[in-house]
């Protein structure tokens, strides 16, 4: 593994596990793509070829200039550039928190592509308890934003979205939920400080 | 006194023209026997001919993209804050070419040039020309500079149907294609705006029925209106209000039909200019040009169909003060292409400029060029 590699995955421990279940050659869609850095990461360790959206134009430019392919749309407002079961895979790495109609990305999601991998942070961790039971919104490395700054406005827990998944009638075909970069098998609702599934529809 | 050479700039360049003798078939059935492009180059062709990109301009443009002229210094190139040595279309790493479209006014072939069969200005028997026609002529430039294969091919408004049309006549002749502020055909409100502009000029007592170079007069009148209109279409309304709002050109309402408002003495002002350098027979075929430019008539209105020729790898750029050809009409070609499973990137910029921004220099724009072009491999 490359250096650069190395350090995204220690940054976004969630991307290894995105990469893990990615099959090569698979076609990607993600959303929140930031500066394009997993899908870079896709094409380089799986030749996956893939698609970004994102809608803030700096990030936007750095995609351009790590030489991924960037759409610049909201995804709040739909996936409608996309036609059904256009990919293989659809990515939402840490975004689901600060989308605002949940259940409709969720859906388009699985409209346009065959699997759907959805990470977020997971509220349900013991820190984050612990701060709310002391009287305070959380901030953590998972978490890391004050109430009055953050970009977050739907937290959940493993279990609040386990729950959803199965009213929308997603089926959860893997869980990967990490502390530290570290898995964590035991009580992961209250151990783990990170959720990472791999989705399809029913 | 020269003033400080600017070394951002490509300096002074000169235009150049290529005659050629064999005839070139129009997409509407008529012939040309000869014909003429006039065009500019910056930078250098390496010896790969590997680093060309061909700029394609809009409506009222010209061959002179960039740089100046050496007894013209003011006259400078209608895309230079794009194209020069570190800006983001790189002269020290490209070799750019500008060209001029088939029935221009401002060097190549066109209505005022003299008709072979007769001796005297085409006027109105020169055919109506087509983008298609556009790319063919272009085609022909490419093979007598040696160029192969472009690295890129890039344009704005009407430039980028070129450069959509480029992907399309020749899809292995094109690296890649910058797609800005564009749309895959005109809508009816768009044909609407061309049919006013030109029935401002046809109904000009001076327009003769095109020929009127022979009468020593031009459709001056017509041509102002014509540019008028056009320019509200260019401008977003918040951009014209920003500029202009409500402000009064004199001291007080004059209750009469003099200019009251500042836009009255801008349009007025943009009218006139335009009337004295452009030529109504060549504006009457490019807004037809316009019109008729639609790649999926051919496939039943399916674009997703009409792009699947395409090989190039695409950025499409739009912007959302744009009301002439709005974000949403470049995101059908965006769609189209993603359906193709082509190679493509899709910028929606949040500039106030409206269909005019892909002119000016927003640095979201052109750091996104910039970055683009920087990945291109020669």
């Amino acid at each position: 593994m490359k250096n650069e590699e190395k350090a995204l995955i220690t940054a976004r421990p969630d991307l290894a596990a995105i990469a893990q279940w990615v099959a090569p050659g698979a076609r990607v869609l993600d959303l929140g793509c930031g500066d394009g850095a997993l899908l870079r990461y896709l094409w380089e360790a799986r030749q996956a070829p893939g698609y970004g959206v994102e809608i803030e134009d700096e990030r936007v430019i750095a995609c351009v200039a790590n030489d991924v392919n960037v759409l610049q749309v909201d995804l709040e407002s739909g996936l409608s550039l996309f036609s059904d079961g256009s990919f293989d895979c659809v990515v939402l790495s840490q975004t689901l928190q600060a989308v605002h109609r949940t259940e409709a990305v969720l859906r388009e999601m699985l409209r346009v592509g065959r699997e759907a991998i959805v990470s977020f942070p997971n509220f349900g961790h013991w820190s984050a308890r612990l701060q709310v039971a002391l009287g305070r919104m959380p901030v953590s490395k998972s978490l890391p934003y004050e109430w009055y700054e953050t970009p977050n406005v739907h937290h959940c827990t493993i279990t609040d979205f386990e729950d959803l998944c199965r009213r929308l009638a997603i089926r959860i075909r893997e869980r990967l939920v990490l502390h530290e970069g570290r898995p964590i098998t035991v009580m992961p609702n209250l151990l783990g400080s990170l959720a990472v599934y791999r989705c399809t529809a029913a | 006194m020269n003033a400080p050479h600017d070394p951002s700039s490509v300096g002074a360049v000169v235009a150049q023209k290529a005659k050629f003798d064999s005839p070139i078939k129009l997409r509407g059935g008529a012939e040309l026997p000869a014909f003429e492009l006039a065009y500019e180059t910056y930078g250098t062709l390496n010896a790969a001919r590997s680093n060309a990109v061909l700029v394609c301009h809009a409506l009222n443009a010209s061959h002179h993209v960039a740089g100046y002229y050496e007894n013209e210094k003011e006259n400078v190139g209608w895309w230079d804050n794009l194209v020069g040595p570190g800006k983001p279309l790189d002269t020290n790493r490209f070799f750019v070419i500008g060209t001029n479209y088939l029935g221009s006014c401002f060097g190549s072939t066109g209505p005022a040039s003299p008709n072979p069969a007769t001796g005297k200005p085409w006027g109105a028997d020169f055919p109506v020309v087509t983008v298609e026609d556009w790319v063919e002529a272009q085609a022909r430039l490419a093979d007598r500079l040696g160029i192969e294969r472009f690295a890129a091919v890039i344009g704005g408004s009407l430039g980028a149907m070129q450069a959509l049309q480029w992907t399309l006549s020749y899809p292995e002749r094109i690296r890649h294609s910058l797609v800005i502020a564009a749309a895959p055909k005109l809508s009816a409100q768009n044909i609407a705006f061309n049919e006013v502009a030109r029935h401002a000029i046809m109904s000009d007592p001076d327009f003769h029925g095109g020929h009127y170079y022979e009468k020593g007069v031009v459709p001056a009148r017509g041509l102002r209106i014509a540019r008028m209109i056009g320019h509200i279409t260019y401008l977003s309304n918040d951009a014209m209000m920003e500029k202009f709002g409500r402000l009064l050109r004199r001291d007080a309402l004059g209750f009469d039909f003099d200019v009251d408002f500042e836009i009255e003495s801008y349009l007025r002002y943009q009218g006139e200019k335009f009337s004295t350098y452009f030529d109504a027979n060549t504006y009457l075929r490019i807004t037809k040009a316009l019109d008729y430019f639609d790649p999926a008539a051919d496939f039943g209105g399916d674009l997703t169909h009409a792009l699947a020729r395409a090989k190039a790898a695409f950025l499409v750029v739009s912007f959302k003060s744009d009301w002439r050809f709005a974000p949403a009409r470049s995101r059908e070609m965006v769609r189209a292409l993603l359906d193709n499973r082509r190679i493509v990137s899709y910028l929606e910029i949040d500039a106030p400029g409206g269909h005019d921004a892909f002119l000016l220099e927003d640095p979201r724009y052109h750091s996104a060029l910039k970055a683009y072009f920087a990945n291109i491999d020669l």
